[in-house]
C-alpha cells in the first residue's frame, strides 16, 4: 500500500505505543541552543539522569549572540551567563558545541543543514518552532519546549501523537521577483495561521520540485506560522546534491547506498493524504505581511482589507500598525531593513538582496543590517564579494545569529520604528521595541524597501 | 516532582479577548534572558498590560479582583508562534491550572501538558458566553472536569474536549512521562540499531 514520506519515517522510529495512545518516538538527531536548554540540563541533574545519546546531540549559540563586538565576556552579562552555562553543560556531556571559535557556528536551522548533520529520513528535535526548516531534507523535524528538551536529552525519545498530512502543490513556475518568502506567506495567507494545527504539511508541485534546498527550506521553516508543527518535501537529487561532501554525511559508497535508503522514504505515488490544497506557482505576487501575524498579507501591488469590524482581528492589527483600512502597502515608509534568520539568512538569500542594491545606496532614513545565517554563510558572502556590496550600499555587515528577528540580542526596533524584515514573525513586540512594526518580505523585496525607503514592488522597482 | 492525578480544575477566571495570541505577547522574547523559569510570572503579557494601561484600561492579569484565578479563558489558536516554555511555565507559576478556549496551538498544547496544565477546547458559542459571565462576576468558579469532559460555571454547563492521550496523561498522573520513556531503554536503543544512519549506511 502506497504511503507518505511522514508515515514511513514515523513506522521506523516508533519505539513503542505508550499507555495513554501516545507513540514514544525515537529522535534521530537533537540540535540545542543557549535559550531553551539550561533549565533541561538542570532537571536532568536533579532527576540524576545522565545526557543519553550525547553523540545524536550537537549544540550551538545563536539566540543570544551578539553581532557586533563578540569579545567575551559579552557587555551583556545575562548572555555570557546563558553561554557559559550551554558551555558547562556541553562539556559535563560530551556534547559537541559549535561555538563562536568554531568557524561554523550560526543558526541552528542554518548551520544542521550545512554541516550535513540534517538528512532525509530523520526525525529531527530542536527547542525552537522553526525546527520545521529541517524538514526540506526529507525528515520529521518539529520544535519542541524545554521539558520535551529534557526528554530528549534522558531519553533520545519523546510521547508524541502522529499528525495528519495535507499536501500542498505550487504547480508551474514562478515569476520574476517572486521567492520562496512569497510562495509561504501567500501558503499562510491562503489557509490561514491556525490552518495547520494537527497537520504536517508536505509540499510538492513543479514549483517546489524546481526550488533548491535554500528554497526549501524558507517554505517548510514558516510551516509552523500557518500553525503546521512540521512541514517537509520529498527528498530527490537537489537533495542528495546538497548533501553530498558535507562534514557529518555519508561519504563514498555509503553516500550511494544512503540515496537509495533516502529515495525509498519518499511518499509512493498514490501514498494517501488527509487534505490536499493546490496554488498555481505563476499567481503568486511578491508578498508583503501589513499586520500582527504571518496570515494578514497581501500582494505588494494589493491594497489593506477594506472596512474595518470593531474587535476583528484585522481592526486589532490595523490599530497596531497605524494603518488605515483598504490603503495600498506599496509606499509604507521604512526605518529598518533586516535581511537574516533562519528563514532567510541563507547564501542565496544575501545573493538576491545584493543583487538588488548593487549601484544604489541605502535611504537616508534607513538603518539597514545584514546579518548572515552562519559563520560559513558570512565568510562564503565575503569570498563572493557580497560584504563590500553592502557595505557600499550603506547596510552594515554583521556576524552570524538571530539578531533582530527576535531581539534578544542588541539588534532591535526602537519605539514605533517600521522595520522590512526577511525574518518569520511580524508579532507585536517580535522585533524588540513593544510598539515596534514588522513587515515580512522576501530578501530581495527588503533590499529594495531599503534603498526606496519605503515598500516597493521589486519587479519594477528593479526595471527602472 | 511527582505527577499529581488531576481529573478536577476549578476557581475563578480570567478570560483574555481575541484569538491567535503567540507566545511572544505572552511572554516577551527579553525575558527569555534567563537560565531558570523563576519569577517569570510577574511578567506574564507584560507588554500587553502597559499597553491597556497606556489607553486608560485595566489588563484582566492586573485587575486586582482576578487575583488568585485559577482558570483562564482563551480564544482560537492561543499559544501560537515559538515553542518557548517560558509561557505555559509562566501561567502555571501566576498559579493558573487550567486553561479552557476555541483551539491551542500544538507545541504550546504539548508543552502545557508536560507541566500538568489541562488546555481544553470549547466551541465559539460556548467560550463567548463563559468569558461573558466570568467578566460580569469575578467570583464565578468555572469547573473543568476532565473525567465527564465538561465546563461548568453558575447555570453553564458544556462539552470540553481534550486530545485522549493528554487527558488519560492527565487522569493517571502521567504527564510527567519522562521515567516512562526511560523504562526500556534497550526498546529505544533497539530501534535505533534498526535506521540505517545510525547502524552506518
Amino acid at each position: 500500500m502506497p504511503q507518505t514520506l511522514f508515515q514511513k519515517v514515523w513506522d521506523r522510529h516508533a519505539v513503542r505505543q505508550l499507555p495513554n495512545g501516545q507513540t514514544q518516538l525515537y529522535i534521530g538527531l537533537h540540535l540545542i541552543h543557549e535559550v531553551t536548554s539550561p533549565q533541561a540540563f538542570d532537571e536532568l541533574a536533579h532527576r540524576g539522569w545522565r545526557v543519553a545519546a550525547p553523540d545524536r546531540t550537537f549544540a550551538t549559540l545563536d539566540h543570544i549572540v551578539p553581532t557586533l563586538s563578540q569579545q567575551r565576556p559579552f557587555a551583556d552579562g545575562m548572555a555570557e551567563t546563558m553561554t557559559s552555562a550551554l558551555e558547562r553543560n556541553c562539556r559535563a556531556h560530551g556534547i559537541p558545541l559549535f561555538d563562536l571559535t568554531s568557524g561554523v557556528q550560526g543558526i541552528v536551522h542554518v548551520i544542521g543543514p550545512e554541516l550535513g548533520l540534517t538528512q532525509p529520513g530523520m526525525t529531527i528535535c530542536c527547542g525552537d518552532s522553526h525546527t520545521s526548516t529541517h524538514g526540506a531534507f526529507g525528515a520529521i523535524a518539529f520544535g519542541i519546549g524545554t521539558s520535551q528538551v529534557r526528554d530528549v536529552l534522558a531519553s533520545q525519545s519523546l510521547a508524541v501523537s502522529p499528525v495528519r498530512v495535507r499536501r500542498i502543490d505550487v504547480t508551474g513556475r514562478l515569476a520574476a521577483g517572486v521567492f520562496a518568502k512569497d510562495v509561504i506567506l501567500t501558503i499562510i495567507g491562503r489557509l490561514g495561521v491556525h490552518a495547520g494545527a494537527g497537520y504536517a504539511y508536505e509540499y510538492g508541485g513543479a514549483a517546489i520540485d524546481r526550488m533548491s534546498l535554500d528554497e526549501r527550506m524558507t517554505i517548510c521553516n514558516m510551516s509552523i506560522e500557518g500553525g503546521a508543527r512540521l512541514g517537509y518535501v520529498n527528498p530527490d537529487q537537489t537533495t542528495f546534491d546538497y548533501v553530498r561532501g558535507r562534514r557529518f554525511a555519508p561519504a563514498g559508497d555509503a553516500f550511494d547506498r544512503a540515496c537509495d535508503w533516502w529515495r525509498e522514504m519518499a511518499s509512493d505515488p498514490g501514498a494517501p493524504y488527509d487534505d490536499r490544497v493546490v496554488l498555481e506557482g505563476a499567481s503568486i505576487a511578491p508578498t508583503v505581511t501589513w499586520g500582527i501575524n504571518p496570515g494578514q498579507s497581501v500582494p505588494v501591488d494589493g491594497c489593506l482589507p477594506d472596512g474595518r469590524e470593531a474587535g476583528s482581528a484585522a481592526d486589532e492589527a490595523l490599530d497596531f500598525m497605524g494603518f488605515d483600512a483598504g490603503q495600498p502597502i506599496a509606499g509604507v515608509k521604512i526605518d529598518v531593513a533586516f535581511v537574516g534568520s533562519c528563514t532567510n539568512g541563507r547564501l542565496s538569500d544575501l545573493r538576491e538582496a545584493a543583487r538588488v542594491i548593487r549601484g544604489h545606496r541605502v535611504s537616508a532614513h534607513v538603518r539597514a543590517l545584514v546579518v548572515p545565517g552562519s559563520q560559513a554563510v558570512r565568510l562564503a558572502a565575503e569570498r563572493e564579494g557580497l560584504h563590500e556590496v553592502f557595505a557600499d550600499a550603506g547596510f552594515e555587515w554583521r556576524s552570524a545569529g538571530c539578531s533582530m528577528c527576535l531581539a534578544m540580542n542588541p539588534d532591535r526596533l526602537h519605539g514605533r520604528e517600521v522595520c522590512a524584515s526577511s525574518s518569520n514573525r511580524n508579532f507585536k513586540g517580535r522585533q524588540g521595541s513593544p510598539t515596534g512594526r514588522t513587515l515580512l518580505m522576501s530578501p530581495a523585496m527588503v533590499a529594495a524597501a531599503a534603498i526606496a525607503g519605503e515598500v516597493v514592488d521589486v519587479r519594477t522597482w528593479g526595471a527602472r | 516532582m511527582a505527577a499529581s492525578i488531576i481529573t478536577r480544575v476549578g476557581g475563578r477566571a480570567i478570560a483574555i479577548d481575541g484569538h491567535d495570541i503567540d507566545t511572544d505577547r505572552i511572554m516577551p522574547a527579553r525575558f527569555l534572558k534567563a537560565v531558570t523559569f523563576e519569577g517569570l510570572q510577574a511578567h506574564l503579557f507584560e507588554d500587553d498590560r502597559i499597553e491597556a494601561t497606556g489607553r486608560g484600561l485595566v489588563h484582566p492579569f492586573d485587575d486586582a479582583s482576578r487575583a488568585g484565578a485559577q482558570v483562564l479563558i482563551v480564544g482560537r489558536n492561543f499559544g501560537c508562534g515559538s515553542s518557548r516554555e517560558h509561557a505555559p511555565q509562566a501561567i502555571a507559576r501566576w498559579g493558573i491550572r487550567a486553561i479552557v478556549g476555541e483551539s491551542f496551538a500544538e507545541i504550546f498544547f504539548g508543552n502545557s501538558l508536560m507541566l500538568g496544565l489541562p488546555c481544553v477546547t470549547i466551541d465559539g458559542a460556548t467560550r463567548a458566553a463563559l468569558a461573558s459571565l466570568v467578566a460580569a462576576d469575578p467570583s464565578l468558579e468555572v469547573t473543568i472536569d476532565l473525567q465527564a469532559r465538561a465546563v461548568t460555571a453558575g447555570d453553564l454547563s458544556a462539552a470540553a474536549s481534550i486530545a485522549e492521550p493528554a487527558r488519560h496523561a492527565l487522569v493517571t498522573g502521567a504527564w510527567d512521562g519522562t521515567a516512562l520513556l526511560l523504562a526500556d531503554y534497550e526498546d529505544v536503543r533497539r530501534t535505533a540499531e534498526k535506521l540505517p544512519y545510525i547502524a552506518g549506511f
